[in-house]
C-alpha cells in the first residue's frame, strides 16, 4: 500500500513554493513600509524647512509675525522641563527597580505594584496631563510652572523606566552576587556597590529612550496649558515656561500658511535632538553592556 | 598584632556599622516604591472626584446615553457617544491598517529574515516609535490629507481617514515588534520538525509558528489599540474639532482625546461644567484604555504556550 502519492506532491510542490517566495516578498514590502514613512516624512518636513531654518530662528522668541518667530524660548524651556524629569523620574524608578528586584518579598502587595505600575505604562499621556492639571496646578497651586509640568512628565516616564531599569539589574548574574555576599558584604553593599553599577549601562539607556519620550510628549502640556507666547525664559522652577512641541503643536494650528513651514523648522530642531539622544543611547548600550 | 583577632574585628565592625541602616534601606525603597501607587491612586482620584463633580452638574443618564456633544450651546448636552464614536472610526482604520502590515513585518523579521537584515531593520522601527506623536500629526495634516484629497476629492481637511492612517503607522512598530518578540520565542525545534516534514517556511509560520505564539500576538494587538485610544496629538491636529456620532469617515470629527486638548488649549473657566466634562471624559478614556490593557495581560497569561 502506497501512503505516499508522490505525483500529487510532485504537482502541488511548485505552487507552494512559489506562494512562499510570493508571500516572503509580501512580508518584506511590509516591513519596508516603515523606512518608507520614515524617510517620506524627514523629506517632506525638510523641504518645508529649508529657508526658514537658521540662526535667527534658534535665537529670537516665538512671535505672531512669521518671520520673527522663533524657537529659543522652546528650547530653553524644554531644557527647564527635563531639570526637574530627569532627575525625579531617575530617583524614583531606579530605586523602585531596585526594591522589586533585590528587597520585595514575594506576596501580594508585590503583586499588586507590578500590576499597578504594567497598568500605569497603559495609561495615557493626556489623562496624566488631567492629573497635572487637577493636582499640581491646581490642588497644589504650582499653576503652569516648570515644576508642575515636569513632575506631571516624571510620573508619566517612571513605567518606562522602571521595567528597563528591573530587566537590567535582572540581567546581572546571581552568581556576581553570590560571590559578594560571600565575600561578607551586607545586602546593600551588595545592591550599591556590585549590582548597581553592573546593571547602570541597561538603566541609563532606558532613562535616556524614556526622556526623549519625554522631551516630544505634547498632551499633558497642552492639559497643564503651557503657553506659547512667552517673550522670557523661566528664572526658576516656578516660573512658566514654553516646550518645543507645545510650540510646534500651536505653530501647526496657526491659520496662515507660512507658520507650517516654521512649524517643520521646529520638527528638524526637536527630530535631530531626538536622533542625538537615542544615537547615544544605543552608543551606550553597545559600549557599556557587560556580557556575562 | 597577633592579639588582634579577625574574628573580633568582623564583629566590632559589623555592630559599628549600621546594622539599622541596613535594615532601614528596604523601608526607604518601599516608600519610594509606593509613588508609582500613589500616582494610580492620584489619577483614579482625580477623574473620580472631578466626574462626580460633573454629573452633579450634568445628567448622568445623558452622559451615557445621548449622542448629540454640544458644550458651547446654550442648552449644553454632553452625550459622550459622539466623542466615542469620533474615537472608534479613528481606532478602527488604524487597526486595520497596521495588523497586518505589523504582523507582516513581524513575520519577515522573526521568519525570514537574516540576522544582518535585522540588525538593520530593527533600529528603523524604534527611530519610528520613538517619533513624537505632534510630528505625525504634522506629516498627517501636510502630507496624508492632501495625499488622501488628490485621489479623491470628496474628503475634507479635517478627516477619520488621514488621522486613522497615521496612528496606524504610529502603532506598527509597536505591534512589529511585540509580535516579533513573542514568535522569536517559539523554539527552533517546532520549526524544524516542521520543516522537517516537508513543509515551506510559510506553512510552517502560519500552521506551527503564529498559533504557537498567537498569545503574544494577540497581547501585542489589544495594547496598540489601546495606543490608539489614547493617541492624542495626531487627532487634535488632523481629525478636527466636531463631534458627531455620525459613521462618515471623510468629514471632521472630534475623539475624546481631541477634545480634552481643545478645551484646555483654549480657556475653560475653572469651576464651569464645561471644565468638570474634562474629567469625565478623561474617566470614559482612561477606562477604554484600562479594560485593554487588563485584557491583554489576560490573554498574555492565560493562552501562553510552555516550552
Amino acid at each position: 500500500m502506497q501512503l505516499i502519492d508522490k505525483n500529487l506532491i510532485a504537482k502541488k510542490r511548485s505552487g507552494r513554493l512559489t506562494f512562499n517566495q510570493i508571500m516572503k516578498w509580501l512580508f518584506f514590502l511590509c516591513t519596508m513600509i516603515g523606512l518608507v514613512v520614515l524617510i517620506t516624512l524627514i523629506v517632506d518636513t525638510l523641504s518645508d524647512a529649508i529657508g526658514y531654518l537658521n540662526l535667527d530662528f534658534l535665537t529670537s522668541f516665538s512671535s505672531s509675525r512669521v518671520e520673527d518667530a522663533g524657537f529659543y524660548g522652546a528650547i530653553i524651556g524644554s531644557i527647564w522641563l527635563m531639570v526637574v524629569t530627569v532627575p525625579v523620574a531617575i530617583f524614583v524608578s531606579v530605586a523602585t527597580a531596585l526594591y522589586l528586584e533585590e528587597y520585595a518579598p514575594k506576596n501580594r502587595v508585590t503583586d499588586f505594584i507590578k500590576v499597578n505600575i504594567s497598568n500605569l505604562a497603559g495609561v495615557p499621556s493626556v489623562v496624566f496631563g488631567l492629573l497635572g492639571l487637577a493636582m499640581f496646578v491646581r490642588a497644589m497651586a504650582m499653576g503652569n510652572s516648570v515644576l508642575a509640568a515636569g513632575l506631571t512628565l516624571a510620573l508619566m516616564i517612571l513605567p518606562v523606566i522602571v521595567v528597563s531599569s528591573q530587566e537590567s539589574i535582572r540581567s546581572v548574574p546571581s552568581t556576581v552576587r553570590e560571590a559578594s555576599i560571600g565575600m561578607g558584604a551586607t545586602k546593600w553593599q551588595t545592591v550599591s556597590r556590585i549590582i548597581l553599577p553592573a546593571a547602570i549601562p541597561g538603566i541609563i539607556t532606558g532613562i535616556i529612550l524614556a526622556v526623549s519620550r519625554a522631551i516630544g510628549e505634547t498632551a499633558p502640556l497642552v492639559v497643564i496649558g503651557v503657553p506659547t507666547t512667552l517673550l522670557v525664559t523661566p528664572d526658576s522652577v516656578l516660573d512658566s515656561f514654553q516646550a518645543m512641541p507645545m510650540q510646534i503643536y500651536a505653530w501647526i494650528k496657526m491659520p496662515q500658511e507660512e507658520f507650517q513651514y516654521i512649524a517643520a523648522s521646529g520638527i528638524i530642531v526637536l527630530l535631530v535632538i531626538l536622533l542625538l539622544m537615542n544615537s547615544l543611547a544605543i552608543f551606550i548600550r553597545n559600549k557599556f553592556s557587560t556580557r556575562y | 598584632m597577633s592579639n588582634y583577632n579577625i574574628q573580633e574585628m568582623i564583629q566590632k565592625n559589623k555592630s559599628n556599622k549600621g546594622a539599622g541602616f541596613e535594615k532601614l534601606i528596604p523601608v526607604i525603597l518601599l516608600i519610594i516604591t509606593s509613588i508609582s501607587v500613589l500616582a494610580t491612586i492620584g489619577i483614579l482620584y482625580t477623574l473620580i472626584s472631578q466626574s462626580l463633580e460633573f454629573f452633579n452638574r450634568e445628567s448622568f443618564v445623558q452622559f451615557f446615553t445621548s449622542a448629540t456633544w454640544q458644550p458651547y450651546s446654550s442648552e449644553p448636552e454632553f452625550g459622550i457617544w459622539a466623542l466615542v464614536m469620533g474615537t472608534l472610526k479613528v481606532v478602527v482604520i488604524a487597526t486595520i491598517f497596521a495588523v497586518p502590515i505589523g504582523l507582516g513585518a513581524a513575520i519577515y523579521l522573526s521568519e525570514y529574515a537574516s540576522e544582518r537584515a535585522k540588525k538593520i531593520i530593527k533600529p528603523i522601527l524604534e527611530v519610528l516609535a520613538g517619533i513624537p506623536t505632534v510630528v505625525y500629526g504634522f506629516f498627517a495634516i501636510n502630507f496624508v490629507t492632501p495625499f488622501l484629497q488628490s485621489l479623491y476629492s470628496g474628503i475634507s481637511l479635517y478627516n477619520a481617514v488621514s488621522a486613522g492612517l497615521v496612528v496606524g503607522i504610529m502603532i506598527i512598530p509597536m505591534i512589529a515588534s511585540l509580535s516579533e518578540d513573542a514568535m522569536s520565542s517559539v523554539p527552533n525545534s517546532t520549526r524544524e520538525g516542521s520543516l522537517g516534514l516537508g513543509a515551506t517556511k510559510l506553512e510552517t509560520t502560519f500552521k506551527v509558528v503564529l498559533p504557537a505564539a498567537i498569545s503574544g500576538i494577540i497581547a501585542s494587538v489589544v495594547l496598540a489599540v489601546s495606543r490608539a485610544i489614547g493617541e492624542t496629538m495626531i487627532v487634535s491636529i488632523a481629525a478636527g474639532s466636531t463631534p458627531n456620532a455620525s459613521l462618515d469617515i471623510t468629514s471632521s470629527l472630534q475623539t475624546m482625546t481631541g477634545f480634552i486638548v481643545q478645551i484646555t488649549s483654549g480657556d475653560a473657566a475653572y469651576g464651569s461644567s464645561l471644565y468638570f466634562s474634562l474629567f469625565a471624559v478623561g474617566m470614559t478614556l482612561f477606562l477604554f484604555t484600562f479594560v485593554m490593557n487588563i485584557i491583554s495581560q489576560w490573554v498574555s497569561k492565560r493562552f501562553r504556550e510552555e516550552y
